[in-house]
């Protein structure tokens, strides 16, 4: 196991270089006109992390991500939950979420905005509808797969529904719970941003498409960089966890 | 079966039955949604009009091509890749986070580096779809019996002769699970492009028709695009079940 995990880390560092090494590349190809170097990135984004105005955005995109994330969690462990609790209804409305969750929602996102005006909440509303169906989804498969004799002695026991549900049901899901957990943290962020890209005056979103009329290769370089950084570590770390909690 | 049919039939039929009564009890008001019978009424005459056919022609083309480029791409990648251990080895914790990372805040650098044309949209819908088709095939690749491999080497097969007559066959029920991603995810790159800057395409006339609240084209055109989507999905879907049953009654 530790052997394993010394050549994941090897393998990951490996990569990173790679992209790095491919990206100066395309930089020496393209040049000045629409890249940037993997060093110019960073420093620019050093620089741009010293002005008020970026740390604004930061926090609008922050507070909308978190505040979309819980709502998201919330409303899909509910949804999972009540769902995997009633057979007929899962299996009337799971492949019903795997049919939402392959259209590209993006379209629904007018409709948001037109219910929520054009501001933080629409932005939390689009961020959250991305992750509820994952959280969702992978709360009722974990809640199906259930030992049966774990429910029925709950039963014997007497355990209220409600008792049920946190003494026994949700520890034994717990494990697939947070694979839901994860796939749904980057799905709302990639919720967010987007909702940010289409209609914003805030927001590392905002920040990129008003980049684009700027001409400002730096500030786009800069906020990708920073976006996908973020992104990746964060999913790292949770896929980490996830595995613990899978083997553990 | 029938009773889970009718449940679905149940809970869409509710759920447009609310929206209905909602509309015109004008607790949602005619600005934010009109009732979903005038949405279908204006469906109805955008298509018996022939209104917008070039931009969802388009758009369809453009995710056809972003579709078929990832899945070529894709499978010719995962039949190489799964030869090599150690490149593979060392691209798993790409592909573990790629889906985490937001492919979409590329597109201004698309733009930016090829221009406004539908270059930048092929490549997010390319990026988006190739990666499901890479992991999917090695996913196959991986459970292709020794047997086989070892039938096809007997007979002197050369590695693309293998490929092509021996583990792709095998591996049709995730190759179809790919063509399932990759669609959906070719549609999701090309048509959330538009959206967010394009000049033409279904996404563009939407949101065009958002900005002017032109609700009489946005809402047909939603669910144009929701009919579209949803529809080939579920064909891919049915597919995928007949093939993987006939599989596991041999």
């Amino acid at each position: 196991m530790h052997e394993e995990e010394s050549a994941t880390l090897r393998n990951t560092a490996i990569l990173i270089a790679g992209i790095f090494l491919f990206w100066e590349l395309a930089y020496l190809v393209v040049g000045e006109v629409a890249l940037r170097s993997p060093w110019q990135t960073i420093q620019f984004l050093g620089k741009l992390m010293q002005t008020d105005i970026f740390w604004v955005h930061l926090s609008d995109s922050l507070k909308a991500f978190a505040a979309a994330l819980v709502i998201a969690v919330a409303l899909g462990l509910l949804i999972g939950f009540s769902l995997g609790l009633h057979r007929l209804s899962g299996d009337a409305i799971e492949p019903m979420l795997v049919s939402l969750y392959s259209i590209p929602k993006i379209t629904l996102y007018p409709i948001i905005l037109l219910a929520f005006g054009l501001g933080i909440s629409a932005k939390i509303a689009f961020g959250a509808i991305h992750g509820i169906i994952p959280v969702a989804l992978f709360t009722l498969s974990a809640v199906r797969t259930i030992k049966p004799i774990l429910i029925k002695t709950g039963r014997v026991l007497k355990l209220s529904p409600t008792a049920t549900v946190r003494e026994i049901l949700f520890p034994a899901a717990v494990p697939e719970i947070f694979t839901g957990i994860r796939v749904g943290f980057s799905l709302t962020l990639i919720g967010t941003v987007l909702g940010e890209m289409f209609a914003a005056q805030h927001g590392l979103g905002y920040l990129l498409m008003n980049a684009i009329s700027l001409y400002n290769v730096d500030l786009i370089m800069a906020v990708t960089f920073l976006l996908v950084v973020f992104a990746a570590s964060v999913n790292t770390l949770l896929l980490a966890i996830d595995r613990r909690l899978h083997h553990g | 079966m029938s009773r889970l049919r009718l449940y679905q039939l149940a809970v869409i039929a509710g759920f447009i039955l609310i929206l209905e009564a909602l509309c015109l009890a004008g607790v949602i008001d005619k600005i934010t949604m009109p009732p979903p019978h005038i949405i279908v009424r204006d469906f109805v005459s955008m298509v018996l009009a022939g209104r917008y056919f070039d931009d969802i022609g388009k758009s369809l083309s453009n995710v056809l091509v972003a579709f078929a480029s990832a899945y070529v791409l894709g499978i010719a990648t995962g039949c190489i890749l799964h030869g090599y251990k150690t490149a593979r080895d060392i691209l798993d914790p790409l592909f573990a986070t790629y889906y985490a990372i937001p492919i979409f805040a590329f597109y201004p650098l698309f733009i930016i580096m090829f221009g406004l044309g539908d270059g930048p949209q092929l490549l997010i819908g390319l990026l988006l779809a190739v990666v499901a088709v890479i992991v999917t095939t090695l996913n196959g690749l991986d459970r292709v019996p020794p047997v086989l491999m070892k039938t096809a080497r007997v007979s002197g097969l050369n590695p693309l002769q293998t490929a092509l007559r021996v583990t792709l066959p095998f591996c049709a029920p995730y190759l179809l699970t790919a063509a399932k991603l990759a669609l959906a995810y070719a549609f999701i790159g090309v048509i959330g492009s538009e959206f967010i800057m394009a000049r033409s395409g279904m996404g563009y006339e939407i949101s065009y028709a958002y900005t002017n609240f032109d609700n009489a084209t946005m809402y047909p055109l939603i669910l144009m695009i929701l009919i579209l989507s949803i529809a080939a999905n579920s064909l891919l879907s049915h597919w995928e079940r007949v093939l993987l049953a006939r599989r596991g009654q041999k």
